[in-house]
């Protein structure tokens, strides 16, 4: 039997403390920075992030795998809401658009 | 206004203590999120897309100087100097961080506010017209009961775990300013033999089942309404369906039962438990000794307005769109725009908010009022004040002369901000408004209310827009489903799907289709575009949606 399809994930989560958007790194950091994050191609793997990533309850609320694909500068938001989630607000320019470099 | 006693004081600080200590304990990992989230809930602070959202309620819309002063300090210090007036009444924080949250209730309780109960599964903020106190059509002022049902629902015990959320609203008028007919319990102030009492409605609401609410008493008096209402929460607390949160609104219930049953029920529960309601109408009176009408200023002319209103054609316009008739002739109840062409429905930055404050102390009796449209009223402004008034708010971006008409648009935050949402509301509306601007159609078309909710919850009253938005994610796309003929009023209506949605990039020039068709068909100025709906039918703005459509596929 074929291997079922897995498209590739990421997992997210908001800050604890900050309530921000935040990614998990190949590190096992949380980043503000999706393009960062650690792109995860396999079932398996994305579990094992998945459950480290709840184990950071002190650090982050509401862990989840997101749908994401590569690109040229690391990962990106194949859905609109993780690619608000990822940038910012559009009616101001806050939140990350505002509070990274070069993006 | 309401002015806290010693025992709302005392209760305050009390449960901002309760919550500092929630917080410190979720921090040092003593309290996980399952057990935080329902706690913070309780006082308002929510977890949204970019960061924490604090949900402040403006009890009946009503706002002292000194409380809107403090909104724009909170709003500077522990957020990013802007806040988001919202649908019922409440004021939100969208940016707060979760250490400075407790500091935060501690300065709203200095100035007698609080963020209790402005979620979770118990009874809302309880809304008014916005209008209360001053409108020249009330029966009497509602406020004074809001309170009273404030003071009632909060912490109590039998209706912190309801099935669902609880919302109740309170009109003194036959006019609805307050969308009495979509909430869980309306109440409209009426007189029958000279005595004050309540027409009490149930079951309305809007969200994933649209339903206008019903009659369940035509009068009930002063003294019967806490114990009627509390009979309504009652019943719907043991009849209420927690088996599937989508059927456990108090509209499902009195769908399900039948009106009659649920009357019969309260009705039980009323006879049986009006007797222990004792003493609360002293605490009634003194409430209303804190909403005495405010002096008014007689004697003094109008000119200063007449000569305004004559030579100003810009002061002109937004006297004829943003004031209302005052129940006395010298005065005017002030509608401030929060709607500036291409702004966001409803945000108001910490200047705007001190500006605001100052007017209302300086010319309107330091009274303010949110409005469920999103916008500010000053209620109690001399005609002779208002040209100052005007300059000074236009000056501070505060002064476009839109109420009422198409940009004067309701919006829920949508997903910008909201976990909930599917879609966007606030750009979709900044680009209307915009447009109806380049345009400059908005003062030929008229009075219109467009509103639009970024999901089926409906926070942004999309149902009952004379034109709604529903934005919807269709298959990893914005859609935006367009409903039209519903009414907020006391003509309260749903709206009827136009056809299927539009991505998002079209749904700016579907509205100005809309808007152009009924300029095309009405049958003179004098007919608004509800009364030409309601003449005419959804056929010819179907036509304008739609076969335009299929003629540009096969251009």
């Amino acid at each position: 039997m074929p291997p079922r399809s897995f498209s590739p994930k990421v997992v997210t989560a908001n800050r604890l403390l900050e309530g921000d958007a935040v990614w998990l790194t190949p590190s096992g950091r949380w980043s503000p920075d999706m393009r960062e994050a650690d792109l995860i191609e396999d079932e398996g793997r994305a579990a094992e992030r998945l459950a480290e990533a709840e184990s950071q309850a002190g650090l982050v609320v509401g862990p989840y795998l997101a749908d994401a694909k590569a690109g040229p500068g690391g990962p990106e938001p194949t859905h609109f809401r993780e690619a608000f989630r990822a940038r910012g607000p559009s009616n101001y320019r806050l939140g990350k658009q505002a509070e990274l470099t070069g993006s | 206004m309401y002015r806290y006693q010693d025992f709302d004081r005392a209760f305050l600080a009390e449960r901002n203590a309760q919550f500092r200590a929630q917080v410190e304990r979720r921090i040092d990992g003593s309290l996980t999120e399952d057990e935080f989230k329902p706690l913070r809930l309780m006082n308002g602070l929510y977890l949204q897309l970019h960061a924490y959202m604090l949900r402040v309620a403006i009890p009946y819309g009503s706002l002292r100087s000194a409380q809107m002063r403090q909104l724009a300090m909170i709003s500077e210090r522990w957020d990013r100097g802007y806040g988001h007036f919202t649908t019922r009444q409440n004021i939100q924080y969208n940016w707060p961080e979760l250490r400075d949250v407790p500091d935060m209730l501690d300065a709203l309780a200095e100035v007698g506010m609080h963020a209790i109960q402005t979620s979770g599964n118990t009874v809302r903020n309880v809304t008014a017209d916005h209008f209360a106190g001053a409108a020249a059509d009330e029966v009497a002022d509602p406020r004074p009961y809001a309170e009273l049902l404030r003071q009632w629902s909060t912490d109590h015990p039998e209706f912190q775990f309801l099935p669902r959320k609880f919302k109740i609203a309170v009109t003194g008028a036959e006019a609805d300013r307050a969308v009495i007919r979509a909430h869980d319990i309306g109440l409209q102030l009426v007189e029958k033999d000279g005595e004050i009492g309540f027409r009490v409605l149930v079951g309305g609401g809007l969200g994933r089942t649209p339903v206008i609410g019903k009659v369940i008493t035509d009068f009930v008096s002063e003294a019967e309404l806490l114990p009627y209402v509390e009979a309504i929460l009652n019943v719907y607390n043991r009849f209420g369906r927690r088996d599937n949160k989508y059927k456990a609104r108090i509209k499902i219930t009195v769908n399900e039962e039948g009106i009659d049953k649920i009357r019969e029920e309260v009705d039980a529960v009323f006879v049986r438990t009006r007797d222990e309601f004792t003493g609360f109408g002293d605490v009634l009176d003194r409430i209303k000794a804190d909403f005495a009408p405010p002096a008014l200023e007689e004697g003094r002319g109008t000119q200063a307005y007449s000569d305004a209103y004559e030579q100003s054609p810009v002061f002109r316009s937004w006297a004829d769109t943003n004031l209302t008739a005052h129940r006395d002739a010298d005065h005017a109840i002030v509608t401030i725009s929060l709607k500036a062409h291409g702004a966001t429905p409803g945000d108001a930055t910490a200047d705007q908010m001190r500006l605001m404050a100052e007017l209302a102390e300086r010319y309107g009796h330091d009274e303010l009022r949110i409005s469920h449209e999103q916008n500010v009223i000053l209620p109690h402004v001399h005609r002779a004040d208002l040209p100052e008034v005007h300059a000074r708010l236009s000056e501070a971006g505060l002064g476009t002369a839109n109420v009422g008409l198409a940009s004067d648009i309701i919006a829920c935050p949508g997903m910008d901000y909201c976990a909930l949402a599917t879609a966007r509301s606030i750009p979709i509306a900044q680009e209307i408004a915009t447009r109806v601007d380049e345009l400059k159609i908005e003062h030929e078309v008229g009075h219109v209310q467009i509103k639009i909710s970024g999901c089926i919850n409906a926070c942004g009253h999309h149902h009952v827009g004379h034109i709604g938005i529903l934005g919807l994610d269709r298959a990893g796309v914005e859609n935006y489903q367009i409903t039209i003929g519903g009414a907020a009023g006391s003509d309260a209506a749903l709206g009827t799907r136009t056809g299927p949605g539009f991505p998002a990039e079209e749904i700016v020039p579907a509205i100005e289709r809309i808007l152009t068709t009924y300029l095309d068909l009405r049958c003179d100025a004098a007919e608004t575009f509800i009364e030409a709906y309601r003449r005419v039918g959804m056929a010819p703005f179907k036509t304008a949606l739609y076969d335009k459509e299929q003629s540009r596929d096969a251009a």
